[in-house]
């Protein structure tokens, strides 16, 4: 603690260097330890590495992650309706379409988590007991789409309108039958989906805004939550609640 | 088919925390080492753009492939086992440092009472205290005889705690400080101490000052940055074999480190092994390494299914009882935890540590009579500070719908209001909780996977009712404005996040019949077999594992390197 403290005291540029040197890195001829010793003192402050978030002052760029690399414009709309359920505008603040969740689902589902790349994904496939795995065969991506479709389907059936045509209520009301699983997607549970779509919602919300969701960060300013800075040594030992403007991973670049 | 290479002395197979601090002894004792590790090669810059919580933690970016090798799982041996498809419940490392690497860091020794603990419970509560589908067992060590080593290992990793009355005898205190004792920590301080109980902070290698160890490794002070369970620290202020102990070995010249390696078999006649085979993840090329000594250290599950797949001592059969290889898995309960809601208080919770703890000795091992209840051994009760994350932690009072206007209101609203008193237990060994092969299913290089046969025990499930009482009367004595208590230990369930501290299957003990190695982890069937990590825990203590491991692991080292001078021989 004291030594950290120590550099903060020293200029900003110098740091990295001196953190190095000074904390030893390299003792007994082996080189180990901490790359970022440089950002050591700078948790507490406000890096301008974001664009500013007050609108008035700066026109808003466009948003160049903000284009479908998976989904259809109609499959996107679906999904920006739904996940607006599961995550809704309130007094809270944005909604899961005003933090652009749907954007970041379409860009999971491209990714090779998308395609279950990491998961085993070798026969057979048995039904599964309630302690064991699901055993569907699936990709992440095709249940996705699936569900959609499902919701289409189903909304229709129901109501004689397509998801997105529906109102709030019977929005809820299909998203209550599928959270159910009474729903049947080509034989699979609609739980299955329903379980897929509110992860993704919530991951949307919050995950770093490289990802495409998290607008401005503001799935986090709602919660008051931080984002990723490098030290938490004042905030950690503090009886008063310290809230901080959320960083994102951006402003570790070019340490 | 195979490329044979030249023969080594010896050849270690993981190099997570056992197999880099085998490394470091051997290499520094002067012997040529070959480490294969089936994962990537990893330094602190890895671990730069690392406060990602998706791909970290919920895409477990560090964590095994399960593309390529997974487990299968079944409740009890009339269920047919089905393979772990993505991670829900434990999670297991990959490449240079292991779960090592990722790991939270809380480094407890374990109890004197565990190392004796068949003994000890009969001596005072008789012979029939558990039932004898128990298969509770000595360890073949005492608390004194391992104290030496525990005591190396917390030098190297800089462990910073405090010297608890109620545990074993210490030879020296801590190498660093206890780390900060956050406002949140101090009401449970004040709460336990009013029950008459005896809290102190939990003993971590997030260390809590700048440190230079005894090789000469210098690491410097945790940050509190809250990025720590489940990711790389990027100030090396964890300890991490790629900070620690791998560094040392590959400066003294006598390591080969072979990374995209995974080891499929270890040659063996039965009796004595000849080296191991490997092949390269990345070109599919196959190679042969011959070794005198070969060190199993691929983890608790690859320990097993390595020797069981190269036929290298006797499977365990749980309907004799007979054989060691697969016996004696344990696991940890973990329900019996209560959960505090405010109204109007925030607390910093974002900010934390990954062995950021307070704890109470008090319902540990046999710290507390057991006469009047029907389990042994305890639990730690705590309570914790890793930094909540958002996309992980969303408590809400129960009732709220998981989904909806309710589940966001009530989720922002106790983001930072929460607190959580919690337990962690130990887990006994039963004759029906083992590991062998899956008769069906195979990993990508079209090996057997390791199947497992696991639930709960009453025993277990007996400790945790007790446990969840006593969370809820700290939480009581804390004082909040809403309480809920999870008080009962439900099935195992392969999709429920638990934690890592898997144990057993080549276990450790005096008795060949009923232990698979000696107490320098040695195989009795195969005396050049080292076989490390928590697979020789006869039982699983409340405490988390690597303490134990990184003991065990000096001592193997001298074990080793005893076993390479004198030419051969049983170390015991
Ligand atoms: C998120 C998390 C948090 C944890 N927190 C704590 C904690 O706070 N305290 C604590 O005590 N413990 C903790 N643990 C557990 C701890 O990480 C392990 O006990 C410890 O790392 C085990 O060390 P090991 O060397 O036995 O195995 P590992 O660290 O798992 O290393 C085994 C190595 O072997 C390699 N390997 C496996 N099979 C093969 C093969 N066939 N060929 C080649 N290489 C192979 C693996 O890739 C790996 O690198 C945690 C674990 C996790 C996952
Ligand atoms: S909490 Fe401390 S030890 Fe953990 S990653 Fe952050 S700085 Fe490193």
């Amino acid at each position: 603690m004291e030594e950290s403290e120590k550099y903060q005291l020293d200029e900003k540029g110098s740091s990295r260097r001196k953190f190095l040197r000074n904390s030893g890195v390299a003792a007994g001829g082996v080189v180990v330890g901490s790359v970022l010793g440089g950002l050591i003192g700078f948790g507490g402050e406000k890096q301008q590495h974001e664009p500013a978030t007050e609108p008035e002052h700066v026109a808003p760029a466009a948003n160049p992650n903000a284009a479908l690399m998976f989904f259809t414009p109609d499959q996107y709309q679906t999904t920006v309706a739904a996940t607006e359920r599961i995550f809704p505008a309130d007094e809270n603040g944005p909604g899961a379409a005003d933090l652009n969740v749907a954007i970041y689902i379409d860009h999971q589902l491209a990714s090779p988590w998308g395609i279950n790349a990491k998961d085993y994904m070798l026969g057979a496939f048995y039904k599964a007991e309630a302690t064991q795995q699901e055993q569907i065969r699936i990709l992440r991506k095709d249940l996705f789409l699936l569900g959609l479709k499902g919701l289409d389907d189903y909304s229709t059936k129901k109501f004689d309108s397509k998801f997105t045509s529906l109102n709030a209520e019977q929005q809820d009301e299909v998203l209550t039958d599928f959270e159910s699983g009474d729903y049947k997607l080509s034989g699979l549970s609609s739980s299955i989906f329903f379980e897929l779509l509110r992860m993704l919602t919530i991951e949307g919300a919050y995950a770093d805004p490289m990802y495409g969701g998290n607008k401005n960060m503001e799935g986090w300013a709602m919660r008051k939550f931080p984002g990723s800075r490098m030290n938490y040594n004042n905030e950690v030992v503090s009886k008063e609640f310290i809230e901080l403007e959320p960083e994102s991973l951006q402003s570790h670049m070019g340490h | 088919m195979s490329t044979k290479l030249p023969k080594v002395p010896a050849v270690i197979v993981g190099m997570g925390w056992a197999g880099g601090i085998i490394a470091s002894e051997l290499t520094k004792a002067g012997i040529k080492v070959v480490g294969i590790e089936r994962g990537k090669e990893r330094t602190t810059n890895d671990y730069l753009m690392g406060h990602d919580e998706l791909r970290f933690q919920h895409r477990t970016e560090l964590m095994q492939d399960l593309s390529k090798e997974t487990i299968t799982h079944r409740n009890h041996p009339n269920m047919r086992a089905l393979p772990m498809r993505s991670y829900g419940t434990f999670i297991v490392g990959d490449g240079v440092g292991g779960a090592g690497s990722h790991w939270n860091g809380q480094t407890y020794r374990f109890l004197p009472y565990d190392f004796e603990i068949k003994s000890l419970t009969e001596e005072k509560y008789g012979a029939n205290k558990l039932g004898s589908e128990y298969t509770l067992q000595d360890w073949g060590i005492t608390y004194d005889e391992i104290e030496p080593y525990y005591d190396t290992f917390e030098k190297m990793a800089g462990i910073s705690g405090e010297t608890v009355e109620m545990y074993g005898h210490r030879s020296n205190p801590y190498p660093t400080g206890p780390m900060v004792k956050t406002p949140t920590f101090e009401l449970f301080e004040e709460a336990t101490k009013k029950l008459g109980y005896h809290p102190y902070m939990l003993p971590s290698a997030n260390l809590s000052e700048n440190y230079t160890n005894p090789d000469g490794i210098s690491r410097s002070a945790c940050q509190y940055c809250a990025f720590c369970e489940n990711f790389g620290c990027e100030y090396g202020a964890k300890a991490d074999p790629v900070v620690t102990v791998i560094p040392v070995a590959k400066e003294t010249g006598n390591l080969d480190l072979r990374t995209h390696s995974n080891v499929t078999r270890i040659l063996n006649d039965g009796t004595k092994a000849t080296g191991v085979v490997y092949v390269n993840t990345i070109t599919g090329e196959e190679f042969e390494q011959p070794a005198d000594v070969v060190i199993v250290t691929s983890y608790v599950f690859n320990n097993v299914r390595l020797l069981l797949n190269s036929n290298l001592g006797t499977p365990y059969n749980p309907e004799t009882g007979e054989g060691s290889i697969g016996k004696n898995y344990c696991y940890q309960v973990s329900a019996g935890a209560t959960t505090l809601f405010y109204e109007d208080k925030e607390f910093n919770n974002y900010a934390g540590a990954g062995a950021l703890g307070i704890e109470i000795p008090d319902f540990a091992g046999d710290n507390f009579d057991h006469s009047d209840v029907n389990f042994i051994h305890g639990s730690g009760i705590r309570m914790t500070q890793y930094g909540n994350r958002p996309i992980a932690i969303n408590q809400v009072p129960s009732g709220t719908s998981s989904w909806g206007s309710e589940f966001k209101k009530q989720s922002i609203k106790y983001a930072n209001s929460t607190l959580q008193v919690k337990s962690q237990g130990a887990s006994m060994p039963h004759k029906d909780n083992y590991l062998d092969l899956d008769p069906e299913y195979k990993d990508a290089y079209g090996m057997p996977l390791l199947r497992m046969t696991y639930d709960y025990t009453e025993q277990d499930k007996e400790l945790v009712k007790y446990m969840s009482k006593v969370t809820r009367k700290i939480a009581e004595e804390i004082g909040a404005d809403h309480y809920e208590t999870t008080e009962e230990q439900a099935a195992f369930n392969v999709n429920v996040d638990t934690n890592t501290h898997n144990t057993g299957g080549v276990i450790m003990g005096v008795d060949p019949k009923t232990s698979a190695v000696n107490s320098y982890l040695q195989m009795w069937e195969a005396e050049n077999v080292f076989v490390i990590g928590a697979s020789a825990f006869p039982h699983n203590s409340s405490f988390n594992p690597t303490g134990t491991i990184g003991a065990l692991s000096y001592r193997a080292s001298e074990g080793i390197i005893k076993y390479l001078k004198d030419g051969g021989g049983s170390l015991v």
